[in-house]
């Protein structure tokens, strides 16, 4: 990204919007999980990340340094699992931000961040977890980036649209990790509360990249992008999308 | 149910106030956590043995504070994991310069918390060393519905029991995390409740159990158990634990071991003793040897009534260890 005190606006905003993306959702967040869990989930994100925020807002230090903070902030804020899982995850991963946001930093900070999840959490796809929307969210932003080029907004779009598919996929699922697995087949037929805010997370990245990053530059290639059987694309792509618009 | 509470949303943080009142001389808390340690912590030189979880299982864990077992012991909200940058404190306040050992009861909120406790206290002091035991004793688990592994549940007692007993005497930290590891390997228990428990935020029995049946491998977070059954003797109940940990364990023929016969929370000492009467002349009936046997409550579950028997199968260097004294508020051995 540009110069550091963008990058710190883009930070701060991304933040709040995720902090108030999660309070929004509380009560559905714990929905989801009475169903499968103990009923928490929507309170403690929401309370992990308006800590998150008031704790990113007060640090001084660079992309890296606030996105650190977040992540202590959720590991003494979140509690139970969700808490190293979110918190940890981010902290470890945000060193990767050292040298600032840019399409490759991002992109070694998600998979840093994820292979950190699924270290902690030893879940694999399929086991009814958040990792179920994160492993497709992260692959396909690195694909789109990485392989089709394409700007950060439109990785971001497609990396949202794969974690919408992960989560509805968690609902057929068995639980095999997490509370939800006490359960046994009784956790079948329900969408996982950890998928679906990881979702959350992802739409608020899109939604501030959105604000904040021109996606007409960037992804230089002018053809369509080649994407696999994930597809089905949204309608906007390059050519008709003006600056910072969502959507239509 | 009336409850001598105060407060729920304050129940931990006056406990633990409690607990430091009424051992001055032995604990205090480290300022602004849910942490204790033992009042002359760190030791220098030593390896620091701690452990830490949810609430609610009181004396568990603070209450093994002391020489010979637990240098810090960190309390969750009831029958919630503490948070990882409070047992990155009590892991810090516990380096005496040899390491520390965190003795984690099975299950993922904690074992989670724990490892990343040990990377956020490593961060700060990267001469730290974490060494870590995942205590998996419930022999009621592996049938049941849970998948996430054995609970972590009274056998961890016998776990800081050794691997405390161990630091004091001099060993490192590897020799300290192989006694510990050694006495999980060899620990089984299986538990049971007559009633369910009242959690102070709910305030009402987590789940509900008629006048005339017993749930047996139950928890200690008042999860269901594997088997409902109609209400039996003491004696039966008794056969019946006594028998699953057996074939768990394992012991070889005519092997020493200690017990404990633990209490619930809500289960009157003189029932203990009448489980423990039993348990007791089975193992002398199968040939094995009770070398300590144990009864009282050592980790409950609020005021569940029940117990769970625990069995460890000795060899000499955990019968020594066992054997060392200890002086804490809720176990001591006499030198």
């Amino acid at each position: 990204m540009a110069d550091a005190e963008t990058e710190r606006e883009a930070l701060l905003a991304a933040i709040a919007n995720v902090a108030d993306r999660l309070a929004a959702e509380r009560e559905y967040l714990t929905d989801l999980d009475s169903a499968i869990g103990d009923a928490d989930h929507g309170t403690n994100m929401d309370r992990g990340f308006e800590a998150a925020l008031e704790q990113a807002e007060s640090t001084d230090g660079d992309a890296a340094a606030i996105v650190k903070t977040v992540g202590t902030a959720l590991v003494s804020a979140v509690g139970g699992a969700s808490g190293p899982l979110y918190g940890g995850s981010i902290m470890s991963a945000s060193a990767e931000l050292e040298e600032g946001i840019a399409p490759e930093t991002t992109v070694a900070f998600a998979e840093a961040y994820l292979e950190k999840v699924q270290d902690r959490g030893d879940a694999q796809v399929g086991a009814k977890t958040m990792v179920d929307a994160l492993v497709p969210a992260v692959h396909t932003y690195k694909r789109s980036i990485e392989v089709d080029d394409l700007p950060p907004v439109e990785a971001l779009r497609k990396a949202a649209d794969a974690a919408e598919r992960g989560v509805a996929f968690t609902v057929p699922l068995r639980a095999k990790k997490g509370r939800a697995s006490y359960l046994g087949w009784r956790s079948v037929g329900h969408r996982d509360p950890g998928a679906t805010s990881t979702l959350l997370i992802v739409e608020e990245l899109l939604a501030t990249a959105e604000e904040f990053l021109d996606e007409v530059d960037g992804g230089s290639d002018a053809t369509a992008p080649t994407e696999p059987d994930i597809g089905a694309d949204d309608a906007e792509t390059e050519n008709g999308d003006a600056v910072g618009e969502e959507g239509e | 149910m009336r409850k001598l509470i105060n407060d729920p949303d304050e129940y931990v943080d006056e406990m633990l106030q409690g607990m430091v009142a009424a051992y001055p001389d032995r604990i205090r808390r480290l300022e602004d956590t849910e942490g204790l340690v033992r009042l002359d912590a760190p030791v220098e030189g030593k390896v620091g043995v701690v452990s830490g979880g949810g609430s609610g299982h009181e004396p568990t864990h603070a209450g093994y504070l002391g020489p010979g077992m637990l240098d810090g012991a960190a309390a969750g909200e009831v029958f919630t994991s503490p948070t990882a940058d409070q047992l990155s404190e009590l892991l810090t306040a516990c380096e005496g310069g040899a390491g520390v050992l965190a003795v984690v009861k099975n299950y993922e909120g904690d074992v989670m918390n724990f490892e990343t406790a040990a990377e956020m206290a490593g961060m700060e002091n990267e001469d730290l060393e974490v060494a870590q035991v995942v205590v998996n004793d419930d022999v009621a688990v592996e049938d049941s519905l849970y998948t996430s592994g054995r609970r972590g549940v009274c056998g961890t007692i016998f776990v800081h029991k050794v691997a405390g007993a161990a630091a004091r005497r001099g060993d490192d930290l590897d020799d300290v995390q192989r006694v510990a590891q050694n006495a999980i390997e060899n620990v089984g228990t299986m538990g049971m409740a007559l009633t369910s428990c009242v959690t102070p935020a709910k305030g009402e029995p987590t789940f509900d159990l008629d006048e005339d049946e017993i749930e047996l491998g139950i928890g200690i977070h008042g999860e269901p158990g594997t088997e409902r059954t109609e209400a039996m003797s003491a004696d039966r109940v008794a056969e019946h634990l006594t028998e699953a940990v057996l074939e768990d364990v394992d012991p070889a023929e005519g092997a020493e071991v200690a017990t404990i016969v633990n209490g619930m929370g809500g289960t009157p000492l003189s029932e203990l003793f009448i489980v423990n009467r039993r348990v007791q002349e089975l193992l002398a009936d199968r040939g094995f040897d009770t070398w300590n046997g144990r009864v009282g409550e050592y980790m409950t579950s609020l005021d569940m009534c029940g117990c769970s028997v625990t069995v460890l199968e000795l060899d000499e260097e955990t019968k020594e260890l066992l054997a060392a004294p200890a002086e804490t508020p809720a176990l001591t051995v006499a030198d």
